[in-house]
């Protein structure tokens, strides 16, 4: 087989575009600009970090099914620190939405990286409103019959039925944990494709095109 | 030159660049919140009130859930006058002009007099008097049917729970004295919470008729009310215990609480709505003028980034 023929795989082609695009020290750096100095950056890796255990927790419950909670301590202890996790997840993903607001972050083209993470905030409460609706305990009960109104008057209730108990949590467990992970990816691979924002330069009249 | 827009364009970086060992942040952000996450576990543990029953609410509220079979009846249960996606009886809410749910129509058709109270009653072993009151409801017009219940309902405000049944004033409403007593009977042994689940067949996962029924009375909504979970309470985002509970939904909830929402007949729709076009409005910030320019304006990012300020001065 020739070289020529090797290059014009699309294999080869992707792996080409992948390096060319995000080399290894862009997509691990080991250095950062000096501005990258403030305890807000550290929401971002919260986030990050706080999605890991409510994905582990998750997984934990997921073992022994939806009601193995109501009937065993350990069971139950595992419940509450998914409830936890998820609690410390959208505080740092808050923190994390407002701090880039104020650092205007879509700043020098970097408006689609702001967008995922406003889709990935949406995908977020989607997701933890079908867990809560899948407690399989009276707040679920309380929460899906006051939630169908809302959903019901979009029309969107004759396909997404929070009644359906079997359906919120398919959702839950599988089609929005999804969505949130492949968002969280492409996220996460923007960011560390165009890099962390610059501060405003009052003065500035060169910048990087937007 | 192209023109520097400050909101839009993002200056070149010429200064110099520190260590970062992303790894090392990564693995300490995960132990610090998974350590939280333990602590907050232990200390808090999380809430499981006992979810309520179709038996519960008859033993405990008889008369309630009595009258709520007859809401069903008569029509003027929630679920009864709904409209889509469950019935034709209203048009639903609508936006304005946008009727979205009567346009999508009734995708999970239910019909609160059979399936609420014929079905599960005829699902009963056949007995005396409720086989023949059934047998009379079924070959009786709609007309007929419609004086009986009117009948019971004129009466109903005089329903007692006595020695273990519901009774009402003797009146010409023909079956129901008895449907209606035996469906209560049935909803406390606790076969009609079965009745109104396996509607689709022996496995299950779905609650929509049953958590309808539930709603239409009295006893889940008091229940909630206790709990500080009602609308007025800002409920959707509050869990029972005092929980935080979905606090990241304070700003659709906040809507429900402030006019013209609060007393609208299409309060859902009108917030839903809203929340729709604020949550466009926050993925288009980078592209809205006087929204992208805040940030710029409001110096707060001189706190952010003062390290880097305190160096240039």
């Amino acid at each position: 087989m020739s070289t020529e023929q090797i290059d014009r795989q699309w294999t080869t082609r992707l792996r080409k575009r992948v390096a060319g695009k995000l080399p290894p020290e862009k997509m691990l750096p080991d250095t950062q600009p000096a501005y990258v100095a403030s305890w807000i950056y550290v929401f971002g890796v919260a986030t990050l970090a706080a999605l890991g255990v409510v994905i582990a927790t998750g997984c934990l419950l997921a073992i022994r099914g939806p009601q193995w909670w109501h009937q065993s301590y350990i069971g139950h202890f595992v419940n509450s620190m998914h409830l936890w996790s998820v609690e410390i997840f959208f505080f740092a993903m808050v923190v994390h939405l407002w701090g880039k607001y104020f650092m205007a972050a879509w700043r020098g083209g970097r408006s689609l990286t702001w967008m995922t993470g406003v889709v990935l905030f949406l995908t977020s409460i989607a997701t933890a409103f079908t867990g809560y609706a899948s407690q399989t305990n009276f707040d679920s009960q309380w929460i899906t019959t006051q939630a169908k109104d809302g959903i019901n008057s979009t029309g969107a209730g004759a396909y997404f039925n929070v009644l359906n108990l079997g359906q919120m949590l398919m959702w839950h467990i599988v089609l929005l944990p999804l969505a949130a992970v492949a968002l969280t990816g492409l996220h996460v691979v923007l960011v560390r494709l165009k890099g962390v924002v610059p501060p405003f330069e009052e003065n500035a009249t060169v910048g990087t095109p937007s | 030159m192209k023109k520097f827009r400050p909101d839009v364009d993002a200056p070149e970086y010429k200064g110099g660049h520190a260590p970062y060992d992303i790894i090392k942040e990564g693995t300490i952000a995960l132990v610090v919140v998974a350590l939280l996450t333990v602590i907050f576990a232990t200390v808090f543990g999380s809430p499981d009130e006992t979810q309520v029953t179709i038996k519960t609410w008859s033993t405990a509220m008889p008369v309630d859930f009595a009258t709520t079979a007859l809401s069903e009846l008569n029509g003027t249960s929630g679920t009864a006058g709904y409209g889509p996606p469950y019935n034709h009886a209203s048009t639903g809410q609508q936006i304005g002009p946008l009727k979205l749910a009567q346009w999508v129509g009734v995708r999970i058709p239910l019909n609160p007099t059979k399936d609420f109270v014929i079905n599960p009653l005829a699902s009963l072993p056949p007995s005396q008097p409720l086989s023949s009151s059934l047998s009379a409801w079924t070959s009786a017009s709609a007309g007929t049917r419609s004086s009986w219940v009117g009948a019971y309902t004129k009466v109903s405000s005089k329903m007692a729970f006595t020695s273990g049944h519901v009774v009402v004033p003797s009146a010409n409403d023909g079956p129901l004295p008895v449907m209606i007593d035996s469906l209560t009977q049935m909803a406390r042994s606790g076969a009609l919470d079965q009745a109104l689940v396996t509607g689709h067949g022996f496995y299950t996962t779905d609650f929509t008729r049953v958590l309808l029924f539930l709603s239409d009375g009295s006893y889940l909504a008091n229940k909630a009310d206790a709990q500080h979970l009602t609308g007025e309470q800002w409920g959707m985002m509050n869990e029972t215990g005092g929980y935080p509970g979905q606090a990241w939904l304070w700003l659709y909830t906040f809507w429900y609480q402030a006019p013209p929402f609060a007393s609208s007949g299409n309060a859902d729709a009108l917030v839903w709505g809203l929340m729709m076009v604020l949550s466009l409005g926050l993925l288009a910030v980078p592209f809205i003028p006087g929204l992208r320019t805040i940030p710029r304006k409001s110096k707060v990012y001189r706190l952010i980034w003062r390290e880097h300020y305190r160096g240039q001065a």
